[in-house]
């Protein structure tokens, strides 16, 4: 069981760190909608592949690459996502947090659906940028520039927004208003324009990430279905109270499951959601939960 | 907290009439139209397992206020419990429908002590975590050959009496395990017991100071929620001679929620109505691709934006009674 090489450990421990780049974005944005919304934005999932979809377009049809997906994928998704919150999600305010889980499960089936009438179940390939190709030697491994750049390009926008929220004016008043929004209106605030920008904020890391896995996952209708529970996991074992600790339980969890993968392969599916049941035996309101 | 959209059921003797006169209307309804053919037996006895399953996840969405967005894991669990009872292990089919309930009941009593450590929307993350797991589990574990699901389960003699390979006599004992079930709910839903849970579901922590457990009595609804859910699965793969993956992944847990959601949170028929509608709509779009999917999403969202009370739940408020 230990004779593992350290080619195989450390390959598998940057798998690991590519998928907690993308947990933590997408639990970022979760936790972001849903400390202003009050909604669990269960079509996460399916605006992340729409993400790496419209990456896809955006080469496809307007011959734009790699780097102009970068900005403008999460761009036209966020402008989607804000379209989303004003037609529909902006409606059940002040209900149960339920329906808001129902709608946004209702919206992902829709896209996925739709993604998968038109385009099947296979894989669309999407070819990393001429300036990512190649690899490192370092010795030990081998490190493909383009992980490099994922991992430590994901690791800045989490960074980034963390210092948004928790350093700047603009992110205090975001909190306030995730306290209590009535005051912060009433201090003369447009909170719902905050709402509505804040959804799609979160729904712009979710196309993020889809732009950033385009070229290493192939795209795919189903790339975001079962993703979205995993992350669900991350966020229940995290808690949402906290914006460095979706990061970090993200970044700490996608290493896990590489672990797992080089030590006990049966259980990398599994692993994650283990976690969530031993820590919520341990500590009920997450590792970084405020309150229960 | 859910209490807004969700019908307040009121204490027993109000409305009982009416509903035991709609439950003779169904009962007979049931009886009569299987042996007609007018509709195909095999899909209303299918569309019978599903209402058994949402009547089982109503119980807790609509009388706790718990949504529960795994239960595939109880309708899997005890399908493949039931069929490889009833095919390995060669045991009638009354005891491999009941073994199968049992796995569900005890995988409930594990999840649900989870589960039920935290609220609200925490509450259903948790529950779709675990039934995933639940799922990888099923994918890779050897019995439950993959795949291909257990198929060939046979079908035997209930009682050593009734057999069940004659589709009026499976037919009939179908119906008639719906249709106690049935009853059990109902009765559940108006016991004491069941007041407590409604109690709960209206403000947990003035339950809990006037002296109530809130979650033993939560946890002991989440058991016997994922024990009729399981009485469902074993009956469906009795039904259906298989137990495959597709009832133990999460689109599963999404189309109860879809079935109960049309018909009515929180309403005795609504779940019941839901099932059939929804079953009725996979069988006429089955054979165009993911269209179903894309139905049943559109279905969800026009439901959450306009029509949260379900049909039953609008019809019950226009006729002024309880169903």
């Amino acid at each position: 069981m230990f004779n593992i090489s350290t080619q195989a450990l450390f390959s598998q421990l940057l798998v690991g760190l590519i998928n907690g780049s993308f947990y933590a974005l997408l639990s970022l944005g979760l936790a972001v909608i849903f400390g202003m919304l009050n909604i669990i934005n269960f079509a996460h999932g399916a605006l992340y592949m729409m993400g790496a979809f419209c990456a896809y377009f955006l080469l496809s049809i307007a011959g734009l690459g790699y780097w102009w997906a970068l900005v403008l994928s999460p761009l036209i998704m966020g402008a989607f996502g804000m379209f989303l919150e004003r037609t529909m999600l902006h409606r059940l305010a002040g209900l149960d947090h339920l329906y808001g889980l129902l709608l946004t499960f209702g919206l992902a089936l829709i896209f996925q659906g739709l993604f998968q009438n038109y385009f099947g179940s296979s894989g669309l390939p999407y070819a990393i940028p001429q300036e990512l190709t190649g690899a490192q030697n370092l010795g030990f491994m081998f490190l493909p520039n383009y992980r490099a750049w994922v991992v430590v390009f994901s690791l800045a926008v989490c960074l980034a927004t963390w210092f948004a929220i928790e350093k700047t004016k603009l992110g205090a008043y975001l909190r306030a208003a995730t306290e209590n929004p009535s005051l912060v209106r009433a201090f003369g605030v447009n909170v719902p324009r905050m709402i509505t920008l804040t959804y799609g904020f979160g729904v712009g890391l979710a196309a993020l990430a889809g732009v950033l896995a385009a070229p290493i996952n192939q795209v795919r209708p189903l790339m975001g279905g079962d993703l979205i529970i995993v992350v669900f996991a991350v966020v229940v074992i995290g808690g949402m109270g906290s914006i460095m600790g979706s990061i970090v339980t993200g970044f700490a969890l996608g290493l896990v499951e590489g672990l797992t993968k080089v030590f006990y392969p049966e259980a990398s599916n599994t692993v994650v959601f283990v976690i969530m049941a031993l820590v919520l035996l341990v500590k009920p309101a997450g590792l970084f939960g405020r309150t229960a | 907290m859910t209490g807004a959209a969700i019908t307040t059921i009121p204490a027993p003797g109000a409305g009982l009439n009416t509903e035991m006169k709609v439950f003779a209307v169904m009962a007979a309804v049931l009886a009569l139209i299987g042996p007609t053919g007018i509709v195909y037996p095999y899909f209303i006895m299918q569309a019978l397992c599903f209402a058994l399953f949402a009547c089982a996840f109503n119980l807790l969405i609509g009388f706790v206020g718990l949504l529960s967005f795994g239960h595939a894991m109880f309708l899997g669990t005890a399908g493949y419990a039931s069929a490889h009872a009833a095919k390995v292990w060669g045991v009638a089919p009354e005891v491999s429908i009941l073994f199968g309930a049992a796995a569900s009941a005890l995988l409930g009593v594990l999840t649900g002590l989870l589960a039920i450590r935290r609220q609200g929307i925490y509450f259903s993350m948790i529950t779709l975590a675990l039934a995933q797991m639940i799922y990888f589990f099923y994918l890779q574990a050897k019995f439950t050959h993959g795949e291909d699901g257990i198929q060939g389960v046979p079908q035997g003699k209930m009682f050593g009496l009734l057999d069940l390979t004659r589709p009026m006599t499976l037919y009939f004992v179908v119906l008639a395990v719906f249709l106690l079930a049935f009853l059990l709910i109902y009765r559940i839903i108006n016991s004491p017991f069941g007041e407590i849970l409604k109690a709960i579901r209206e403000n947990e922590p003035r339950a809990i100071s006037l002296g109530y457990k809130a979650d033993q009595y939560k946890l002991a609804a989440f058991v016997l929620s994922a024990a009729l859910a399981g009485l469902a699965g074993a009956l469906k793969a009795l039904v259906a001679q298989n137990a495959s993956l597709t009832d133990a992944h999460w689109n599963m847990s999404g189309e109860v929620v879809l079935m109960v959601l049309v018909g009515g949170l929180g309403t005795i028929y609504g779940p019941v109505l839901g099932a059939f509608v929804i079953i009725a709509m996979q069988q006429y779009l089955a054979g165009i691709g993911q269209w179903v999917l894309v139905a049943q999403g559109v279905i969800f969202v026009a439901c959450v934006l306009a029509f949260r009370k379900g049909v039953i739940g609008v019809l019950a408020e226009r006729l002024k009674i309880q169903l």
